[in-house]
């Protein structure tokens, strides 16, 4: 249509010629009101515009919250991997340093030390294994034995300090020790006062940081943890294991022979016992192989290293049967590869489907949109019927019809067609995925193929036959191409629509009929490993969006009517 | 008064009745469960006479216990929790203890003493698999089979490893779409020991062994994902035999009146419970506490027990568990903790499965699909 | 029926039926004859059955009863695409997924004929409509009447000896439509064809035609060259259908010959042609064309009627006055003058006294 409302291919003085001669001898054109005439067509517009804008609001509102919100978390999802940075911050900054190759340094084993137990506190450290898991077996069980375990690390310490002196088995020495002396104070009359909330907020001591530069901070995580998470008082609580181990640090890296802070002979007397040859130590890396030997492999901390990134292409290596590895992406071992398989097989069925609801639908539709309207109207009826029937109903009723000892075979053994031994196999397998579907798929096929075929006058097939071709011929060179952008629509709808079905394919498709869908089901609600459902479920929308791209190249997308 | 005035009022009157309701309980409850057979069990054992002590409390039940794990978290992510209290399996419970989605608590606490003054804790013993499951049932995982379709001459079948036989027992198998129990068992048929599976199973051999194993039948087998499954596909005489949960097979066999036989040996020991969720405001939290308290005492497990055949996860229940409340036959034999079935048992292996459950399953997975 | 014998006939409806429910008939015995080259159009209101026959023609419907025959053979059993009839749509119905070229090419395609040859045979047929430089378009990128010299020349392309045309100007301005009147007809003289063409438009009927069908009530009522037709109608519906009409209705007193007398309903008595009366005592509508009354009587001969009118209404329409009078009881009486330098202007309630010939006055039945 574009040509016959392209003006400028008529050089008589057609209005909109006429117009444009106008503007270009005399300048801007002026409303009656004196106003350049284009200021007030614009505004005359932007009214148009903004009830036009209204008019959509609700939809476009809609369509952002449920359906492009919805996506943009899903593509976030499934390259989005915070959690470890989050959960180990000390951890990941530590192995930055480390080459992967051997063991990672003291250090590392410090950091993590630290961190988990700050995890472990915060009941985070098992969903982080958990996380861990999807890349690492047994990450699972590893991050939730440690949790309990690293107590032992410092228990080392605090019993052998508090074998020394009672009091660092207290909850005053310690806050004495670290906590400034306002905060005590604004503590005891808050904790006489018995009130709930409003605690006043653990400070430390000026000078406490310098004098013990690890213990300091373990205390002070200590202290606002007890004060936000468990509502206690940390003049009440006894310190953490990992104050003592923190304390151990500091004491046997400085001198404290000059230390002149709260309690200075308990921390001296500390420090003297720490720098005796009896005190008995244990090295981080030893703490961690104690709680369990997996610590002491490289395949943790490497997978650790692996996605400490806070964007990891790893869901989608995994959704493509590859896995990422300190040397770079690999293929997965070949008895675990699955994914690429099943989109091929999905994308596969899905076409079978789609083709077989064209050859099922297509003359029903013809039938539908040539019968007179009372008549079509009850067969629409007939078209729409599964649509009141749930579809767990339907699917089921195709078992009952399918299956071994079931009504098709029954028919057939009756008449005798088939041996009872060797009944027909229909369900639990492809086959019966493909049945199932297309019944279930077959009205969204009818529909724009029906609406765009009784846009088709008769008189067009009657000219065909008049102009001397047989009913094929005006069939298959006048009518078919007119019905081509029905048959495009409905094969779009029913092509998406199966390439995401997951319900009847799980219940008929056995293990040769599942899609790729089920396996995004199963990651949603079972394994609950929604990266990886997120990176397929991405994957699947690429496909989608390069096939519809395709058809347009090859088809037309201005070739689809819904009607 | 007019109108902003009124509604000025009433807000007032609703924020001051929340505030002595936040010292009490709320009264309602919303419960998550299986549906079916089961959450019936949950509403005659416990529900109802917890109804009837407190009339002013209304329970309202939502089946999504399959899906629960995801559930929660989604709500979790959307901050508004509208569960109060979860039914899931032994190793869904682990799950959402790990992802911090449900609530550690204290047995001594919130659990009632046993009558003889048996400490809830020791009572339950081992079922408290996690801190944050409660336990109420211990059901398991066994096959049943068509009393019509074993051979003439050949013995019903009674182990485990009959249903690799196909030539004693032609016939479909079904089986669930998943590696738990199956791998086990396969393993186990490929004569490794009974203590040895899970050993054997966390090695890469170990799972190529078991696979290759359920390879022998693979062509035989119907895999089921949905508990009803199995029970249909005998009643149909589709399978010859088909592993479900034994209160299924219960029904099928005892409720359905089918020519179905239970096979116990090698039946894998699975619990069942509550889940507080994370996060529950205090008068919720209050009123869950409450009906726990009435919900897992001795009486009430051992009640249920009348209605489904699982058996109670309260040692001090079980010589308390009678008769079926309709059919009025003895409930203890269809017990899987009865010592007549339980001869050859496992227990689902919960720490293990934790850690291999996505590798196993990316392996099974792929196995099935070739 | 002016047509007898049917050997000689190109075209032939020999006591056609046709009925669509089994309880009325849409075509009431039809009998037909064209001889070859002839344009005849087929003239009637909406459901007079004329479309019908075209159809039936053309092989879209089957007649109930009778035959039709083409060339001497009867064609009832012959599908439409082997008649070989061209056939013009009322909408064209051009294919709008061909261009132009390969709307004229497709009766060719089918036909088997060569490509070289299709395609010379096109370009003749596209410049004989002269649309040589649209055969790249698409239907659709044509103004409507641009299409509609596109289905003539598809329906031409392939050089068929009849051809059909439904109401093909029905859809064009008036401008338009009067230009392809002409061009139709020029074109189908031109080429010796022979044309079944229907329309409800009797002007386009009477312009085009060498004789026109009138149907109604699935019947033919008059079949006759168009002067014939409007000049000597033969019952009152072609004289009401075909051009403006007086009617006064009355009782025949007596015929003698070539005039009757009638005694109108108010009184008056009149002297008419006898055209479907014939006996004494029958009840008649006599008809006269309003350009055949006079107001002026000294343009009329000796035996002229006089009566007496009222003016009611003057209407100015350029070329001609037209007036509405009260004549024997009739308010709808018309006269048509023309608009001469010494032409009087009549105005409402003027008293006149009207006149014309009685052989321009024809006693039809009175139905």
């Amino acid at each position: 249509m574009t040509d016959a409302t392209g003006a400028d291919k008529f050089t008589g003085p057609t209005p909109d010629n006429a117009l444009r001669q106008a503007d270009a001898e005399s300048g801007p054109v002026l409303a009656a009101d004196g106003t350049p005439l284009k200021k007030s067509l614009g505004r005359a517009l932007r009214m148009q515009k903004i009830r036009a804008l209204a008019l959509i609001a609700p939809l476009l509102i809609f369509v952002l919250v449920s359906f492009i919100a919805p996506i943009a978390d899903m593509l976030f999802r499934s390259v989005e991997n915070q959690i470890v940075s989050e959960t180990l911050p000390r951890t990941t900054e530590a192995l930055g340093s480390w080459d992967g190759e051997g063991m990672p340094s003291e250090d590392v084993f410090e950091a993590a030390y630290y961190d988990i137990f700050i995890a472990a506190e915060n009941r985070i450290h098992t969903r982080l294994g958990s996380r861990l898991n999807y890349e690492l077996t047994g990450a699972s069980s590893l991050f939730r034995r440690s949790g309990r375990g690293l107590d032992d690390i410092g228990e080392v310490y605090q019993d052998q300090f508090e074998d020394l002196d009672e009091n660092w088995d207290e909850a005053r020495p310690w806050a004495e020790i670290m906590g400034s002396e306002d905060w005590i104070a604004a503590q005891e009359e808050w904790d006489a006062a018995d009130e709930e909330g409003g605690m006043p907020r653990f400070q430390l001591r000026e000078g406490a940081a310098t004098a013990f530069p690890n213990a300091a901070q373990a205390y002070l995580t200590f202290a606002r943890f007890t004060q936000t998470e468990d509502e206690d008082s940390p003049l009440e609580e006894e310190p953490w294991s990992m104050v003592h181990t923190a304390l151990y640090q500091d004491l046997a890296a400085e001198d404290y022979a000059s230390y002149d802070g709260p309690r200075a002979g308990m921390v001296q007397a500390a420090d003297e016992l720490v720098a005796s040859p009896d005190f008995q130590t244990v090295t981080f890396a030893d703490g961690f192989a104690e709680i369990d030997e997996d610590w002491a492999t490289p395949e943790i901390w490497q997978t650790i290293k692996l996605y400490s990134p806070n964007y990891t292409s790893g869901y989608f290596l995994n959704a493509v049967d590859m896995q990422l590895t300190p040397d770079g992406a690999e293929a997965r071992d070949a008895d675990e590869q699955i994914y690429l398989f099943l989109f091929k097989r999905t994308l596969f069925m899905s076409l079978v489907i789609t083709f077989s609801c064209i050859a099922l639908g297509y003359p029903v539709a013809f039938l539908l949109s040539n019968l007179p309207m009372r008549t079509a109207n009850v067969l629409m009826i007939l078209v729409l019927l599964p649509f009141w029937t749930s579809l767990l109903v339907r699917t089921s009723a195709w078992k009952v019809m399918l299956q071994q000892q079931g009504v098709i075979n029954d028919v057939l053994v009756w008449l005798g067609l088939v041996a009872d031994d060797s009944r027909l196999v229909m369900i639990n397998n492809q086959f019966g995925t493909i049945v199932a579907m297309t019944h279930i798929l077959l009205p969204f096929m009818i529909l724009p193929m029906y609406s765009v075929m009784s846009t088709i006058p008769p008189s067009y097939l009657r000219a065909a036959k008049s102009l001397g071709a047989t009913n094929w011929t005006a069939f298959w060179r006048v009518y078919f191409p007119q019905s081509i952008p029905g048959i495009g629509a409905g094969s779009i709808l029913v092509f998406i629509l199966s390439i995401g079905y997951y319900i009847t394919p799980e219940i008929v498709g056995g293990t040769t009929g599942t899609f790729i869908s089920n396996r995004i089901a199963y990651h949603i609600s079972t394994s609950l490993n929604w990266g990886l459902a997120a990176a397929l479920g991405s994957i699947l929308l690429v496909v989608v969006l390069l096939l519809y791209w395709a058809y347009d190249r090859i088809v037309g997308i201005d070739n689809v009517k819904l009607g | 008064m007019n109108l902003t005035k009124t509604l000025l009022a009433s807000t007032a009157l609703t924020v001051a009745a929340g505030a002595v309701a936040a010292q009490e309980m709320t009264d309602s409850m919303t419960l998550v469960s299986w549906g079916g057979a089961y959450q019936e069990s949950q509403q005659k054992a416990y529900v109802e006479p917890y109804l009837e002590d407190n009339p002013d409390v209304s329970v309202s039940w939502d089946e999504s216990s399959a899906e629960a794990v995801a559930r929660l978290r989604a709500m979790n992510e959307a901050g508004n929790i509208t569960w109060d209290l979860v039914d899931v399996v032994a190793a869904d419970a682990m799950r959402l203890c790990d992802e911090g989605l449900a609530m550690e608590y204290d047995p001594e606490d919130l659990l009632a003493e046993a009558p003889d003054g048996t400490s809830a804790e020791d009572d339950f013993g081992d079922m408290i698999v996690s801190d944050c499951f409660i336990p109420q049932i211990v059901y398991s995982t066994a096959f049943g089979y068509r009393t019509d379709m074993v051979p003439e001459g050949a013995d019903a079948p009674d182990e485990i490893c009959d249903v690799w036989d196909l030539e004693t027992y032609p016939g479909k198998r079904s089986l669930e779409k998943r590696p738990i129990n199956n791998m086990e068992w396969a393993l186990y048929c490929d004569g490794v020991a009974k203590d040895e599976i899970y050993d054997v199973l966390a090695t890469e051999e170990g799972q190529d062994q078991a696979l290759a194993k359920l390879d022998e039948i693979k062509d035989d087998v119907i895999w089921w994902s949905a508990g009803a499954d199995t029970p249909q596909l005998l009643a149909d005489g589709e399978i010859f035999m088909g592993s479900t949960y034994n209160g299924r097979l219960f029904s099928v066999i005892e409720e359905q009146d089918q020519p179905v036989g239970m096979m116990w040996d090698m039946q894998v020991f699975d619990l069942d419970g509550w889940i507080i969720p994370e996060g529950l405001e205090e008068p919720a939290l209050n009123r869950v506490k409450d009906f726990l308290m009435f919900a897992t005492d001795t009486q009430r497990l051992a009640d249920q027990a009348a209605y489904i055949s699982y058996g109670p996860a309260r040692q001090s229940s079980a010589p308390l568990v009678g008769q079926h409340a309709t059919l009025g036959i003895d409930m203890a034999p269809h017990m899987p903790t009865d010592p007549e079935n339980a001869e050859n048992t496992l227990l689902y292996n919960y720490e293990f499965w934790a850690d291999y459950r996505d590798d196993i399953d990316a392996k099974f997975q792929a196995w099935l699909a070739q | 029926m002016p047509d007898t014998g049917t050997s000689d006939a190109f075209v032939a409806f020999e006591r056609v039926q046709k009925s669509y429910d089994g309880e009325t008939l849409v075509v009431k015995d039809l009998n037909l004859n064209m001889p070859k080259g002839e344009f005849l159009t087929m003239l009637g209101p909406s459901g007079s059955g004329k479309t019908t026959c075209l159809m039936m023609l053309a092989g879209f419907e089957t007649a109930t009863h009778g035959e039709i025959k083409l060339d001497g053979v009867s064609i009832n059993n012959i599908p439409p695409h082997k008649r070989g009839i061209g056939m013009v749509f009322q909408n064209y119905a051009l294919f709008p997924h061909m261009t132009v070229a390969e709307n004229l090419s497709f009766p060719l395609e089918v036909r088997k004929i060569g490509k070289s040859e299709r395609e010379k045979k096109v370009q003749r047929a596209l410049d004989m409509v002269e649309m040589g430089a649209f055969g790249g378009r698409r239907p659709a990128q044509l103004s409507g009447g641009q299409q509609q010299r596109i289905a003539l020349a598809r329906a031409l392309v392939f050089e068929p000896e009849l051809v059909l045309m439904d109401e093909p100007l029905g859809a064009l301005d008036k401008q338009l439509r009067e230009k392809m009147q002409f061009e139709i007809t020029d074109l189908a003289h031109r080429l010796g064809i022979t044309v079944v063409y229907v329309t409800h438009d009797q002007t386009e009927a009477l312009t085009m035609s060498d004789r026109v069908a009138v149907f109604d009530d699935g019947r033919i009522q008059q079949l006759a060259p168009p002067d014939q037709l409007y000049e000597a109608p033969e019952n009152s519906f072609v004289a009401q259908f075909i051009g403006e009409n007086n009617t006064l209705e009355g009782v025949v007193q007596e015929v003698k010959g070539e005039t009757c007398t009638v005694k109108l309903d108010h009184g008056e008595i009149i002297e008419a042609k006898p055209v479907n009366v014939s006996k004494a005592g029958e009840r008649t509508r006599v008809s006269i064309r309003p350009e055949r009354v006079e107001i002026d009587k000294s343009r009329l001969g000796e035996n002229a009627h006089t009566l007496k009118a009222t003016v009611r209404e003057f209407i100015y329409m350029g070329d001609i006055f037209r007036t509405r009078l009260s004549v024997a009881g009739n308010d709808e009486f018309v006269i048509k003058t023309r608009n001469a330098p010494d032409q009087v202007r009549l105005r409402p309630g003027q008293e006149v006294e009207i006149g014309w010939m009685p052989e321009d006055c024809r006693a039809l039945d009175a139905t």
